[in-house]
């Protein structure tokens, strides 16, 4: 069952797969924003812009 | 087995990997570094080994310390991390151990890199000594463009951009090689085509599955060897006068292309890497 997580753009619904991992992109279809899925410190998935690449990112 | 994944974004090599280690019958733990903080005085979740992921190198490098002081075996370690993040520190561990590679020349202000660069003749190659993908390399025909070039990196804020990697520029023949090294095997590697001077696929190179010879294989380990070892992606040249020159060496290497074009599992092989690693 897809889980239910709320965009911090705006403020609406975005249903990500149950086996989804920390540290995914998604892309909210509604608004386009970028997101990445990350732990909360109670340990629940929550919802963040994701970053951009920066200058250290790489191989 | 207990087999961590240190990462901050996940790409498809991540999840393969996941993938990887579930099917080779151990237990994937995932240390997604930017879900949480890290407490040197803190008991860790018990692991055998990890593998670092991270797409930063300054978390690369950061989580590589810290796991490793408390007792983890991380591959790459921080060390092939660190030399294989600034390509001064490879050029220079490369050189010292005999590797042909593309005269490189290094400078720390705009006069003396253009001095350097009167010693390399043009067209040459300024690079930054950090980055990835093909960032910020500029392929530069003449003392003009240089200038211009050193100019807006005098004003770039981040002082790392104030060291100056100057290189030759090798004709290569419309390709180069991405050989990888994991641990003492060499087991695959692919040529990057393009038309275009930078062959890095993240700009569109076209990958193709590329056969191995010895000299190939034996560069490549010494190559890896040179900068630590571990999981690597050796780039290779091919110059047409003096054979094979080794470029760089890539520490957090993808091979998302190199599994397309190949067909087998890397991510398997590195598993059986770290495995053996988490036994010695």
């Amino acid at each position: 069952m897809p889980i239910r997580l709320q965009c911090p753009l705006c403020g609406s619904e975005v249903e990500v797969p149950d086996d989804v991992l920390p540290g995914e992109i998604v892309e909210h279809e509604e608004c386009g924003a970028q997101l990445e899925v990350y732990k909360d410190s109670n340990g629940n998935f929550a919802l963040r812009l994701a970053e951009n690449v920066g200058e250290d990112w790489g191989e | 087995m207990k087999i961590a994944i240190i990462y901050d974004v996940i790409r498809w090599e991540e999840k393969d990997l996941v993938r990887a280690i579930r099917e080779l019958g151990h237990e994937p733990i995932l240390f997604h570094v930017t879900s949480f903080f890290l407490d040197p005085n803190s008991k860790l979740p018990e692991v055998d080994v990890a593998i670092n992921r991270c797409v930063s190198h300054s978390r690369a490098v950061a989580s590589a310390i810290f796991y490793e002081e408390k007792g983890v075996p991380v591959v790459n370690s921080a060390y092939t991390l660190i030399v294989t993040g600034n390509k001064l520190y490879t050029t220079m561990k490369l050189i010292a151990h005999n590797i042909p590679t593309p005269r490189t020349l290094f400078a720390f202000t705009k006069e003396t890199a253009l001095k350097a660069a009167e010693k390399l003749g043009y067209p040459l190659v300024v690079k930054p000594i950090i980055g990835s993908w093909g960032r910020l390399i500029a392929k530069v025909s003449d003392k003009d463009s240089l200038e211009s070039i050193l100019e807006h990196r005098e004003y770039m804020q981040n002082p790392q951009y104030k060291i100056y990697y100057l290189q030759e520029y090798v004709r290569k023949p419309g390709r180069d090689l991405r050989i990888f090294a994991i641990g003492d095997s060499v087991p695959l590697g692919i040529y990057r085509v393009s038309s275009y001077w930078k062959t890095n696929t993240a700009l569109g190179g076209k990958a193709v599955c590329a056969k191995i010879n010895n000299e190939l294989e034996e560069l490549t380990l010494k190559a890896a060897k040179a900068v630590g070892g571990g999981v690597l992606g050796v780039d290779i040249f091919e110059d047409p006068m003096r054979g094979y020159l080794v470029d760089e060496v890539n520490g957090v290497t993808e091979y998302r292309n190199t599994v397309r074009v190949c067909g087998k599992d890397v991510s398997k092989m590195i598993v059986n890497y770290l495995v053996e690693v988490a036994k010695k």
